[in-house]
């Protein structure tokens, strides 16, 4: 009788202390606040496009602001018809 | 850097909905979802103004502030994404947003809400760019072609510009400053900011 009560009170007591254990949920750890997601690229790391009008040196960022730029100047139409 | 920004000047928007039309057939998005809409106060009233809203890619985004699952990101250059592998779906986005930007596609036949979808500044999301993974969860990548939105590029009054901030709020300074009006819309300091273009910004200006 003896040994089933202490058999008893080992299972009950490894059952609380699991009980107080917490294991991961998530793949990845959880951080408050900070994005979980995949990371993304820039777009100045591709190539520009082989049949596109647009160029920049791949992974260079200035060279593509510049791209885009350039590619803004002609939503003022005061360009286009003369000031 | 470059801050991509959106900007709709109301004096010129006709309410065509080219802009829309484009951000759907650029991106094939499904029935139900619009990224981009116009929007018409006092519509058939004479003074009527209308402007083309999507997601304004705030710089301090209340939607990145209220997800649950963090699945908000901003780029580099000031452009708000988000994985729609994790989006559950929850919509506090939605009610979060000013703007109304944040949309959810039916996903199945009782309504069920599916993951939120929005405008990208045709930015594509954390797919690899270009890959067809990409264009089918967040649409095409134009940045990524060295182009700039396609809404933009489309509109036929060009009242809806998108771009770097600093170069269309040049555009939009002249712009004002030859017809004399239209700054009242997005503030004074767009439509007159430092003084000329391409200037630093002054302190001191209602905007």
């Amino acid at each position: 009788m003896k040994r089933v009560i202490a058999l008893a009170a080992v299972v009950a007591l490894g059952t609380a202390l699991g009980g107080c254990m917490e294991t991961e949920q998530t793949a990845t750890p959880m951080k408050q606040g900070k994005y979980q997601g995949k990371p993304d690229t820039a777009p100045w790391t591709n190539a520009p496009l082989a049949y596109g009008s647009a160029s920049w040196t791949k992974g260079d960022e200035a060279s593509w602001e510049k791209e885009i730029k350039a590619r803004n100047a002609p939503q003022n139409e005061y360009n286009r018809i003369g000031r | 850097m470059a801050r991509m920004k959106f900007l709709c000047d109301a004096e010129r928007c006709i309410e065509c909905n080219g802009c829309v039309t484009a951000c759907k057939q650029e991106h094939d998005i499904p029935w139900g979802v619009n990224r981009r809409r116009v929007v018409t106060i006092n519509d058939g009233v004479p003074g009527e103004r209308s402007i083309s809203v999507a997601c304004m890619h705030c710089s301090d985004a209340p939607c990145m502030a209220v997800c649950p699952v963090d699945c908000f990101y901003r780029t580099d250059d000031g452009i708000v994404l988000h994985d729609k592998d994790l989006c559950i779906g929850c919509g506090y986005c939605f009610y979060a947003c000013p703007f109304g930007a944040p949309q959810f596609p039916q996903a199945g036949a009782f309504g069920l809400r599916g993951k939120m979808d929005k405008c990208t500044f045709c930015a594509g999301g954390p797919e690899a760019d270009r890959s067809e993974a990409e264009f089918k969860k967040y649409g095409r990548n134009r940045l990524s072609e060295g182009k700039l939105p396609a809404c933009a590029e489309m509109c036929s009054t060009k009242a809806l510009l998108g771009g770097d901030g600093d170069v269309i709020a040049d555009i939009y300074r002249e712009r004002v400053t030859r017809r004399g009006k239209g700054s009242e819309v997005w503030g004074w300091g767009t439509a007159y900011g430092p003084g000329k273009p391409g200037a630093a910004p002054q302190g001191g200006g209602k905007s």
